[in-house]
């Protein structure tokens, strides 16, 4: 329960999620790429964030959790508008996106 | 046409990665192609030359595949760089051809876009046609043209088709004087690259209607080459094929070359005097291109299933499921394919790490490369193992010797991860780089394509490593046969050469370990190539054609040795960077002598504290 309150209230807007938190089968649409991660990539989090928007996440693309590895679920392979592209969730956690519902 | 207008011109291929470019080329060029590193990169330079249909000369360049010009890894800096203008030696492109997947085309627009910033007149070639054509795709080439402002072919690089047409576009956009507008491209902010997405997608839907029948089979063997379970299995079984290949199939051909160069050994051998001239001719040179040679076979099949399913599409599927465990060794999901490929011979495998784009990720990929069991071990392996290790068996259809063999597999794969490990905390201090691929669509290989980069590989393995190994050959053979021996001397001849007299000189430093000062003496030849530790041990031991004669000298080596000191020599290959051509390989790969002297330095300690802690152990236990 924390840990949602906690989740909704670093959410950009209510109602969005991480695509890090995704499963397969989750889709939606992308709404928001922002580098809010403070540390542990090799890479500052205004590069990951440009790597993530050339990689074809960006506001607005529709997507799919397609699936996921067998170890900690870990990557996850994504449809983004029509290619696919595998990414670590740790790497997905800048990604916050509109899960349509069920 | 005046001379003017004839002139050569220079055309450079740029796309994103797996669009066909290589294809194209391919296609444009035929067999026209030479291939090179830039200047001062290790970055491979493909080009290739044609004529067109209205009699011009076009170089063409092809670049390696990226996203953006914003480049992230040394392949992609190349391309940015010679997109530029900037690449040192290199003329800038009077044109540059823009290789556009058909069906794939919104992340290809903001590359052109970038392109069209750098302002040199541009050609679009939207590839894959048939594909799109199948699906259903309609494009508005007309809309499309007057959008980009840039000429549009449409082409099937596997078929050839369109090839013509291109070539007539490029001339025509030269001939028609298409100056290059001033270069206004920057590296794009987070905010731009949006903005030109934005400006991507206008694009797309106002000249482009989604495919009719979108492709469904990607992910139809995605569910299963990418199921959790099912895939990891697959993943394994093809890994089982390609071994079983790599080392059955490749066991003839190896043992005709080997034997073809003892056959010319002893040819011209006999047709030259004995000296100098003649021992140099047969046991340096031949031996030397021989030694090379012999790796040949098992590349080409490992190359073959690595381009195989890479042209289908599967490597980045594989990197996808072998990520997780990779990673948590601090390794990238694609440094699975180098680090196969470094079952084979880590040099191969050291340029493959090309294909990861981080530099970190990459350079721990080349710094562990060498540890994978490679195939010059073998035959050391096979000497020591039938020499001191029964051939009992341990269980049904397991034999001690064999256990003992997967044993120094298991245990270079495994020193490998925790090698990867600690260099992620030591010199990474624990920063992981990010992880994004994209997966592409499969496509069924075509055999031309397959056949033409095996081919390439071949001829890039064999300068390479003929420009390395062949000196470092020559040198050994220098350093083992001079000063000769004294007349009327009784101990082989090496023992009285430099070779000998350094064997001597360090074999302290090795008694610790166990090591005897014939084993140290082998181990300098063994420096130009790890098998060469065989024959030189038969010279040393004065046992004659030691490779051709394995039992002879493996009885007189378990004679000369005690079990720990067998198992010491064994530790010690697992981890000795015992390969000089590697240690060359890591330099011009790394650019860097401090990377390769780290490689060096980390792996003899493991080496030396391996053999230390083994012939201890064995000593104690009663073996010494
Ligand atoms: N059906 C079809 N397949 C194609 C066409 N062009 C290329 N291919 C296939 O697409 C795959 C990728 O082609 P490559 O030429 O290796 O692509 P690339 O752009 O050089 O890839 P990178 O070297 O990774 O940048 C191969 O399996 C080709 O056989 C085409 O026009 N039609």
């Amino acid at each position: 329960m924390h840990q949602l309150l906690a989740e909704a209230m670093a959410a950009p807007a209510p109602g969005l999620t991480r695509l890090s938190q995704a499963k397969p089968g989750d889709r939606g649409v992308i709404a928001d790429v922002r580098a809010d991660h403070t540390a542990g990539h090799g890479v500052d989090v205004h590069e990951l964030e440009r790597r993530l928007l050339e990689s074809g996440f960006v506001e607005g693309a529709t997507f799919e959790v397609l699936h996921q590895g067998l170890f900690g679920a870990d990557p996850i392979a994504v449809r983004v508008d029509d290619m696919r592209v595998a990414l670590r969730r740790r790497d997905a956690e800048d990604v916050w996106v509109q899960l349509e519902s069920k | 046409m005046s001379e003017a207008a004839m002139r050569p011109a220079r055309v450079a291929l740029v796309g994103n990665p797996n669009t066909g470019k290589t294809a194209l080329f391919n296609a444009l060029t035929g067999s026209r192609q030479k291939v090179a590193n830039y200047a001062g990169v290790t970055v491979e330079r493909k080009e290739g030359s044609l004529v067109t249909p209205g009699g011009r000369t076009l170089s063409i360049l092809d670049l390696p595949g990226t996203y953006s010009l914003r480049a992230r890894s040394p392949d992609e800096a190349v391309t940015r760089d010679a997109v530029l203008g900037r690449l040192a030696g290199e003329a800038e492109p009077d044109v540059v051809v823009a290789v556009a997947d058909a069906t794939n085309l919104r992340l290809v627009l903001r590359l052109i876009l970038e392109l069209k910033a750098v302002g040199r007149p541009m050609v679009l070639a939207l590839n894959m046609y048939d594909i799109a054509q199948r699906q259903g795709l309609r494009i508005d080439l007309a809309g499309l043209e007057r959008e980009l402002g840039c000429p549009i072919v449409t082409t099937v690089a596997t078929r050839k088709r369109g090839i013509l047409e291109l070539t007539a576009k490029v001339d025509d956009l030269i001939a028609s004087g298409a100056l290059s507008t001033a270069n206004v491209w920057r590296e794009p902010s987070a905010g731009e690259i949006r903005d030109a997405h934005r400006e991507a997608q206008r694009i797309l839907k106002a000249h482009v209607r989604p495919p009719e029948h979108p492709d469904t089979m990607t992910g139809r063997i995605d569910a299963v080459l990418l199921h959790p379970v099912a895939g990891l299995a697959i993943l394994f079984a093809l890994l089982f094929l390609m071994f079983q290949a790599v080392f059955t199939w490749a066991a003839p051909l190896m043992d005709g070359i080997d034997a073809s160069f003892a056959w010319l050994g002893t040819v011209v051998g006999q047709g030259l005097p004995d000296g100098l001239i003649k021992d140099f001719i047969a046991d340096g040179v031949i031996a030397g291109v021989g030694s090379v040679l012999v790796f040949l076979p098992q590349i080409l099949i490992l190359f073959f299933f690595i381009i195989l399913l890479e042209d289908f599409g599967y490597m980045a599927r594989a990197a996808f499921l072998m990520d997780k465990i990779m990673g948590g060794a601090g390794l990238h999901g694609r440094a699975f394919i180098p680090l196969l490929s470094s079952f084979a011979c880590a040099i191969p495998g050291i340029m493959a790490a090309r294909v990861i784009d981080q530099k970190r990720d990459r350079l721990t990929t080349i710094l562990v490369a060498p540890l994978m069991t490679c195939s010059a071990r073998i035959p050391v392996y096979t000497l020591i193992i039938s020499a001191f290790i029964p051939n009992a068996t341990v269980g049904p259809g397991l034999s001690l010797q064999g256990l003992v063999m997967f044993g120094l597999y298991s245990a270079g794969i495994v020193s490998a991860l925790l090698v990867s490990f600690v260099i992620r905390k030591v010199f990474w201090r624990g920063a992981v780089e990010p992880f994004l691929m994209e997966l592409p669509t499969y496509k069924l290989p075509s055999f031309e394509n397959v056949f033409r980069n095996l081919l390439l590989r071949a001829q890039i393995f064999l300068s390479r490593a003929g420009r390395i190994i062949l000196p470092l050959m020559v040198l050994v053979w220098i350093l083992s046969t001079f000063p000769g021996p004294p007349p009327g001397a009784t101990d082989p001849a090496i023992d009285y050469s430099l070779a000998g007299m350094i064997g001597h000189a360090i074999q302290p430093l090795f008694a610790p370990i166990g090591f005897n000062w014939q084993m140290v003496v082998a181990l300098i030849p063994g420096f130009a190539a790890r098998e060469v530790a065989v024959a030189a041990l038969g010279t040393v031991y004065a046992v004659g054609d030691a490779e051709a004669n394995v039992g002879a000298l493996g009885a007189r080596l378990a004679q000369h040795w005690s079990l720990a000191t067998g198992l010491s020599f064994l530790a010690w290959y697992v981890f000795a960077p015992q390969c000089a051509a590697t240690l060359g390989v890591v330099k011009r790969e790394t650019n860097s002598w401090m990377w390769t002297g780290v490689m060096f330095a980390y792996m003899t300690t493991l080496a030396y504290l391996a053999s230390f802690a083994v012939y201890h152990t064995a000593v104690a236990l009663g073996a010494g």
